[in-house]
């Protein structure tokens, strides 16, 4: 049984290209500056292929897969 | 020494080939210049674009592949396989060649760093990824050099497009780099067009302005 | 004659043990403190002679760290000093939010007691590099007194690690961690995004422990006095004491030690009148516009800086000084910035000056907050004047919606945090503006801000 995965992005890598809303519409918007908004749940297995290639679309590879971790205490 | 008179199958199709494989190789760095940020292609959605650049760049190397193995598989002139990715080892044309298997070289380095690019320092594949701009030009000196096809007519034409349409995406990149707002200045320059925009609130929020975007 | 005692010099209860407050800053008329009379007042410095020794002692104190977070300084320690490699020690004494001159004051009286905990922190860890980040230490009277003590320090061989004094620009986010590395690693001080972390890998790749000047202030007091001693001051949850930045409501700045869990009202005794017994009331501040209320001399008070929250002035009379208090009524300790809003301003006008000032200062590298904080800017401005759109408070709560949470750092949060509580506490002044009318009595600015052009802040006071 694989781990559960998250969708986070590099807000400092990340331009606004927008092709990963385009990839995987479920779970990723767009704000209305053209930054991702991703939905913070844990994703399904059936979306994991689509999620994979939202993060090889990425022009700058700023969207990551990241194992679920509890959110952490800012530095 | 130029011209071949022989016309075989082979070497028609290795001079085809890598007509095309110019082309296409123009189009993959035509991408890489201009779609940059929040670029995109009209009608096309954005993840196709990055498709499109990968995808052409990965039927480069096809036809560039069939265009040394049909070079080689005709025999009026001596090339043996390995000059194709080893430079300067033809006794035919040796130099010329051997910048197309330079060419080629430095493609494979950047194709095969962006296929494991999840797995390598991003400095490091940004690095590669530059070599772009030398294996472009050294491209186009084995195209024009090694064969008469592209000294005249039509297909220099076309060579010298492909030359001039670079050209001018290099200078509108660099004028569009020129003009950026530098980190240290963005979140001032919004703020003055926020200023600027006023009176009146921002009721929708959807006015995108060019200093907005990085 | 060796000045580096080894383990049978120092012992539980030899030298002078600082009994109640002040226990950082020491007694006198505010004199910076000589090398020797340091050791004079609170004995030499107590190497422990191996690493990781100090760890449970600290564990035990229970501290934590001052310069914001909060987060325990035994663990903070203890993964670093299992990250293997060398570590690095930096003490951060940047303070870049305008509000507080706790760590430069701290710096400047005593400096030998900063520097005692940089060098058991680098033992613990077994650190053989570290640094001392300072606000613009290559220039100016601290950076000379620092330099001096260092030097002074290592003459008298008290040093056993080298210390290099560095110079933090003055901009908001050079405090930050992520920050403050890139700039001690040659690049700008902005922030980058995690992972690493730093305590994995920092200055010049190694593992980095980074302690706020207070913190290892007090590391330098419980390594002589231990945790016990530690514990006599404080709640149990929340054990010792800190240095806090006060701003009255008569526009003195004090900076003073206080036990964890004083009541707001002793700390700001003459802003928040004492003994009240009134019930905390959300949204109606004290002041000219609502007579009924007794007038105590503040309206509302900024707890935990620019980053921190609002709370009006008769719930804050109620309040301690502890994060399990502060947080249950809306609040955040923070760095121990307490600033007092005199009745007679407008909070709206000072929360728009602060804002405009954070989103100025943010790196401008994460596009929401590069966009939403100039936004939130700009709509508080409209909110803090005469009849404001009737959109724009909608648009800043959307806006702040998208910021917090979306950048590399915790600036666009804490500035969340900030205007949100703004928004509640001065809710009846909104509804007056979108009236027209506003029950302040005069424009002047009240809270610090950096003057550009000076450096000093607009208030008048002088960083």
């Amino acid at each position: 049984m694989s781990a559960q995965k998250q969708l986070k992005v590099n807000p400092i890598a990340c331009v606004g290209h927008g092709a990963c809303a385009e990839l995987l519409p479920e779970m990723i918007s767009l704000d209305e500056w053209g930054y991702p908004l991703l939905d913070p749940r844990p994703v399904p297995a059936a979306l994991e292929r689509q999620a994979r290639r939202a993060v090889g679309g990425c022009p700058v590879l700023a969207l990551r897969l990241a194992r679920l971790t509890q959110p952490q205490p800012a530095a | 020494m130029s011209g071949i008179a022989a016309s075989t199958l082979p070497w028609y199709v290795s001079r085809a080939t890598g007509v095309v494989a110019l082309l296409l190789l123009t189009a993959v760095m035509l991408i890489g210049i201009l779609i940059n940020r929040q670029g995109r292609l009209p009608g096309l959605p954005r993840f196709a674009v990055t498709n499109l650049h990968r995808n052409l760049s990965l039927m480069a190397v096809v036809f560039i592949v069939i265009h040394v193995v049909t070079a080689v598989l005709d025999g009026y002139v001596s090339i043996p396989l390995i000059s194709g990715v080893i430079p300067f080892t033809s006794h035919y044309e040796g130099f010329w060649l051997g910048l197309g298997a330079v060419s080629f070289d430095l493609m494979l380095a950047l194709i095969v760093t962006s296929l494991v690019r999840g797995r390598m320092s991003q400095r490091l594949w940004k690095a590669v990824h530059w070599l772009a701009y030398a294996s472009w030009p050294v491209a186009f000196a084995h195209s024009i050099g090694s064969s008469s096809d592209l000294q005249g007519g039509l297909l220099l034409g076309l060579a010298v497009l492909c030359a001039a349409a670079l050209a001018a995406a290099l200078v509108w990149r660099l004028v569009r780099m020129a003009r950026e707002v530098p980190r240290a200045q963005r979140v001032g320059a919004v703020m003055n067009t926020l200023a600027h925009r006023r009176p009146g609130p921002d009721t929708t929020g959807r006015h995108l302005v060019e200093a907005d975007r990085r | 004659m060796s000045a580096r005692p080894g383990p049978a010099s120092w012992a539980p209860g030899s030298g002078p043990r600082p009994g109640g407050l002040p226990r950082l800053l020491p007694p006198g008329p505010g004199q910076p403190e000589s090398l020797g009379a340091h050791f004079g007042r609170l004995g030499h410095l107590p190497y422990r002679n191996a690493p990781r020794q100090l760890i449970p002692e600290l564990e035990a104190a229970g501290l934590t760290g001052r310069g914001g977070a909060g987060f325990p300084v035994h663990r903070k320690l203890a993964a670093v000093a299992s990250a293997g490699g060398r570590p690095v020690v930096v003490g951060n004494g940047a303070e870049s939010e305008p509000a507080s001159s706790k760590d430069v004051a701290l710096l400047w009286l005593a400096p030998h007691l900063v520097l005692d905990g940089l060098q058991l922190t680098a033992e613990a860890v077994g650190a053989r590099q570290a640094c001392l980040y300072v606000h613009e230490a290559d220039h100016g009277p601290l950076g000379d007194r620092l330099r001096q003590a260092l030097s002074e320090r290592w003459a008298a061989q008290v040093d056993r690690v080298p210390v290099q004094l560095a110079s933090a620009p003055a901009r908001f986010l050079a405090g930050q961690e992520t920050a403050m590395v890139s700039l001690l690693n040659g690049g700008e001080a902005i922030p980058s995004y995690a992972p690493p972390r730093v305590f994995e890998r920092g200055v010049g790749g190694a593992p980095t422990l980074v302690q706020n000047v207070e913190t290892l202030a007090h590391i330098a007091l419980i390594a002589r006095f231990g945790p016990g001693w530690f514990r006599q001051l404080g709640t149990a949850a929340e054990p010792g004491s800190m240095l806090c930045t006060l701003h009255h409501a008569d526009g003195s700045t004090q900076v003073t030690e206080a036990a964890l869990g004083t009541p707001l009202s002793a700390l700001l005794a003459p802003d928040l009148a004492p003994g009240q017994n009134l019930p905390p009331s959300p949204a109606f501040p004290a002041g000219p516009a609502n007579p009924r209320r007794p007038t105590s001399r503040a309206q509302a008070v900024l707890i935990g800086g620019y980053h921190g929250a609002w709370l009006p002035a008769d719930r804050a009379a109620h309040l301690t000084l502890d994060n399990a208090a502060l947080r249950a009524g809306g609040g955040f300790l923070g760095a121990g910035v307490i600033a007092a809003l005199p009745a007679g301003r407008c909070g709206l006008a000072e929360t728009a000056r602060v804002v405009r000032y954070l989103a100025l200062e943010s790196a401008g590298q994460c596009g929401p907050c590069l966009n939403g904080l100039p936004r939130i800017a700009g709509g508080l401005a409209e909110l803090a004047g005469p009849r404001p759109g009737p959109q724009v408070r909608a648009d800043v709560e959307r806006w702040a919606g998208l910021v917090s949470g979306r950048g590399a750092c915790a600036h666009p949060d804490g500035s969340v945090r900030f205007v949100r509580s703004a928004l509640t506490v001065f809710a009846a002044e909104l509804r007056q503006h979108a009236n027209g009318r506003c029950p302040a009595t005069t424009t002047k600015p009240f809270l610090p801000l950096p003057d550009p052009a000076t450096g000093h802040h607009s208030n008048g006071s002088r960083r």
